[in-house]
């Protein structure tokens, strides 16, 4: 009976080599797909025993924190409550759910690291713990934004526009992160379409740039060496611009002006001559260099951001000023079917605060591991040269100008010289008195150190200079003299 | 060095293992403290206790077998510790009564040979044993399947345990009779070979038994592990590779038709072919997914002691009857490939040691009898972690000696103490003087 009994045995080795087989399978060459698998929760529950890293402002001051409860899982509090709900997001691990920076960071607040490093921590005895983020935002000034806009919908957005740090990024109205963990809370939030707290408007935001847009405009003119500041143009209202009378505000002429002046009082009819002589491609090639047509360049959540430019009002999608549906004097005064984040007009003004040198924009500064070791630092990065030197010096001394005596006034500062343009974007149906305040800026200019970008949605007939440039000023006052 | 020095430097290991296990299991919750040694010093005394009595009682017995049972024995306490402490203590409660069980079984079976003379008495227990949980008031259904017997304020008593001992015992002692009339007696049609139908009619009575156990107890695992058996000593017996086709031939067709026909058997084979279904998770698909989403968890290293997530955050289970069935997946995660490889390589260490003994047996009795319960052995290492890791249908067994269950320390400690019989005997250098 050896002979079957040998057999036999071997027939047992065989069942027990599959055995080994299958656990390979699945421990080895099928783990990433299972791991992946949507309905595996372990990672996600591991995840929560993981004590999360903390979002911290400029000032050290906590946006984010975890936890512990008592069941040995951590849970996610925002001691600032809706202050920061937008540039920080919310993190409910439980549900999957992840915006704003609790997204972009999360490999880093999550402690996520290499499958070596991880062994190492546990030899060392350490738990796996997450990194730490300090953004660059300025909770002080936040707040001053963020009251400053008393509740109207809207958005305010400071950068330092020589390293791209983002100091203030309001959007109101906004929700309290700490209570989205509750699925009735999120979904009523994310069902308010009027007031759609849960919507970016400092990066999603779709509005018209009014007369904010003339510095880009006036960027393209110089730069292009089409015209000069001092260029005469003539400044007569109505014009007619592709068929359409356009008319100047209070439908004032004023004559044969200087493209400075035209900046400063904010001259329609001229800025549209200017549009339709640089051409469409000239335009084209200037919104791009600004960042138009393209997601902003922001550590932030991909979803949670859209690229400002003309956009087709039946589709929505993206239109460059050389298709013919654009009415390129009307674009060039901001106003078309132009689609602008308050971000990427905070960038066209910082781009010229920096002597045309655009620095991609970033809510980090750094990544601090569990010790408070730097693991990462953000350094400043250039995103484009959008103009020349020349040029944005030009139009500091244009835009100085538009503060000094021009549409700007109420933005004045005492002992600090500031530059900007206001704007007054038309919404709604023709004669409708609904307007989209705005109001860009930076100071101080002879040595710019913020850029900032103000809009209010919907007021009743005010206007930039009146509405949104008390709000820019505030907001300066407060970075500039913290 | 005699045999029972070599098992009891084997038995050093196996208390260094324990020892460790739970000082790794006491370090993870953060309280280092004399318990572990206390563990081992107990655990390491029983051994010794049971080895002194195999010095008297068996000199002769296999000497690997007892150290590579305690090795299984410790590691599955502290798997279960590690899990949860009070089954952990009931299950080393358990050890102690196997033990006390292991030496009777020494005691009275000294001739095991005499077993033979009850072969049909035993026959006739087993498959009553294995009916009873079927029988109203006292069954108990655990997923679907009648693998229990509930004996109020004591446990749930398993009788497939310890069918399986009684059924091996009553096939080698019917196959010493007949496997030369088996062969002798078969006729050759149409290029197969037939054994004659008056000895081969009991045995297929055995097979109708079984599968009709098969929708008695609805467990396609237990009947697996028992046809795999019975075919395993029909091969042995015989030589005949044609009986065990034929035998298979028969066993697939049943399994086939239990498969498309009994909704409960037909819903494990659908988990099994697709265990991520999104639709059956929820559900029935839930166990077997997440057993392997705990392998996968595992890797090649594992976690360690105790860092296994066995429950949500909600204090549902996530690995169901981690302590039991999906013990394997537990292992997996905690110590990776690596630990699972070793489990199952002291597995077929024990297996080979079981052929060995029948190797070395001599008298056809004996020879059966080891390779009977070697192979039962083997059969049910092979239904449960084939369960868990989807190599066949999962089906809920325990894995001896490691899971948490009395019925099944109780009876693997009866199949070993068998072996080392057999063992002992055939060893023995004044047996063929004595006989």
């Amino acid at each position: 009976m050896s002979r079957p009994i040998m057999r036999l045995f071997l027939l047992f080795v065989l069942l027990f080599v599959v055995l080994i087989a299958w656990t390979s399978r699945w421990t080895v060459f099928e783990a990433k797909a299972l791991r992946d698998n949507a309905e595996n929760k372990r990672p996600l529950f591991a995840a929560l025993h993981v004590k999360r890293g903390a979002i911290l402002g400029d000032d050290r001051s906590v946006l984010a924190r975890s936890v512990k409860q008592r069941n040995g899982t951590y849970a996610r509090r925002y001691p600032l409550g809706s202050l920061f709900g937008h540039p920080v997001g919310y993190s409910n691990l439980q549900l999957q759910q992840l915006s704003g920076l609790e997204r972009s960071r999360n490999d880093a607040l999550s402690g996520q690291t290499s499958e070596l490093d991880s062994i190492v921590t546990q030899l060392q005895g350490k738990r796996q713990a997450g990194d730490n983020v300090v953004t660059t935002l300025d909770p002080k000034a936040q707040k001053v934004a963020t009251d400053a806009l008393g509740g109207r919908a809207g958005s305010v957005v400071a950068l330092d526009p020589r390293t791209g740090a983002v100091k203030v990024m309001v959007s109101v109205p906004g929700y309290d992160p700490n209570a989205v963990g509750d699925p009735k809370v999120f979904s009523q939030l994310n069902q308010d379409r009027t007031g759609a707290p849960l919507l970016d408007r400092a990066t999603q935001g779709q509005y018209p740039p009014g007369s904010t847009f003339k510095v880009l405009t006036a960027a393209a003119a110089i730069d292009s060496g089409r015209y000069a500041p001092s260029s005469t143009i003539n400044g007569n209202s109505p014009r007619r611009v592709s068929g359409v009378d356009l008319q100047n505000d209070f439908n004032q002429s004023f004559g044969d002006i200087t493209l400075t002046q035209a900046l400063t009082q904010s001259v329609n009819t001229v800025f549209a001559q200017v549009g339709e002589k640089l051409g469409r491609a000239t335009l084209t090639d200037y919104m791009k260099r600004f960042g138009f047509y393209a997601k902003p360049q922001l550590d932030y959540p991909g979803n949670q951001m859209v690229s400002s430019g003309e956009r087709d009002p039946r589709t929505g999608g993206l239109l460059l000023p050389t298709s013919s549906q654009v009415d390129l004097g009307r674009m060039a005064i901001g106003q078309d079917k132009l689609a602008v984040t308050p971000l990427q007009m905070a960038e066209v003004v910082a781009a010229v605060a920096n002597g045309g040198k655009l620095m991609k924009p970033h809510l980090t500064d750094r990544i601090v591991d569990p010790d408070g070791r730097t693991v990462t630092t953000i350094a400043p990065s250039e995103q484009s040269q959008a103009i020349k030197p020349s040029t944005a010096q030009a139009l500091n001394q244009m835009m100085r100008s538009v503060v000094e005596e021009g549409t700007g006034t109420a933005v004045q500062l005492p002992g600090v010289s500031v530059a900007g343009k206001t704007g007054t974007a038309q919404k709604g149906a023709q004669g409708s008195n609904i307007t989209q305040p705005w109001f860009v800026a930076f100071a101080p200019a002879d040595n710019p150190q913020i850029a900032i970008a103000v809009t209010v949605e919907k007021s009743a007939g005010g206007f930039g200079g009146t509405v949104a440039a008390p709000i820019a000023r505030q907001v300066l006052l407060s970075l500039l003299h913290p | 060095m005699s045999a029972r020095t070599r098992e009891l430097l084997g038995l050093i290991p196996a208390s260094l293992l324990v020892t460790a296990g739970f000082a790794a299991v006491f370090i993870q919750r953060g309280s280092l403290s004399n318990g572990s040694l206390t563990y081992g010093a107990i655990f390491l005394g029983l051994c010794i206790g049971a080895h002194v009595f195999l010095r008297v009682a068996l000199p002769y017995a296999d000497p690997y077998l007892f150290p590579l049972v305690a090795v299984l024995a410790c590691f599955g306490l502290v798997m279960i510790y590690r899990i949860d402490t009070t089954l952990a203590r009931q299950q080393a409660q358990w050890f102690v009564v196997g033990l006390l069980l292991f030496v009777a079984t020494i005691v009275f079976l000294r001739d095991y040979r005499k077993l033979e003379q009850y072969r049909y008495v035993i026959a006739a227990t087993s498959i009553v044993l294995l009916v009873l949980p079927r029988l109203p008031g006292i069954g108990a259904q655990v997923n679907g399947a009648y693998l229990g017997v509930r004996i109020p304020g004591v446990f749930i008593f398993q009788p497939t345990e310890f069918a399986k001992i009684g059924i091996v015992v009553f096939l080698a002692s019917y196959l010493r009779d007949t496997r030369q009339v088996l062969v002798t007696g078969a006729r050759r049609v149409l290029g197969v070979t037939i054994p004659p139908i008056k000895h081969f009619g009991p045995l297929l009575v055995v097979w109708g038994i079984t599968m009709l156990l098969l929708v008695v107890i609805r467990d396609l695992g237990s009947s697996l592990m028992f046809y795999g058996a019975f075919l395993a000593l029909l091969y042995v017996a015989t030589s005949r590779l044609s009986f065990v086709v034929i035998g298979l031939l028969l066993f697939g067709l049943g399994a086939w038709y239990l498969g498309t026909h009994v909704p409960h058997v037909h819903d494990r084979v659908d988990v099994w072919l697709d265990p991520f279904n999104a639709k059956r998770y929820p559900n029935i698909g839930y166990q077997i997914a997440n057993s392997l989403f705990a392998q996968a968890d595992g890797g090649l290293f594992g976690r360690g002691f105790g860092e296994a997530i066995l429950k949500t955050p909600g204090g549902d289970a996530l690995v169901s009857a981690p302590q039991t069935d999906l013990i394997y997946s537990v292992i997996t995660n905690e110590l990776g490939l690596v630990g699972a490889a070793g489990v199952l390589m002291t597995y077929l260490l024990i297996v080979q040691r079981g052929f060995k003994v029948a190797l070395l047996a001599r008298d056809s009795f004996s020879t059966l009898l080891a390779i009977g319960l070697s192979s039962v052995f083997a059969l049910q290492v092979f239904v449960i972690v084939g369960g868990v890791t989807n190599v066949i249908p999962l089906t809920g067994v325990t894995l001896p000696f490691v899971s948490y269950g009395g019925s099944s320390i109780l009876a693997n400690f009866v199949l070993l103490a068998l072996l080392l019989l057999v063992s002992d005997r055939a060893r023995r250098p004044d047996a063929r003087v004595a006989r």
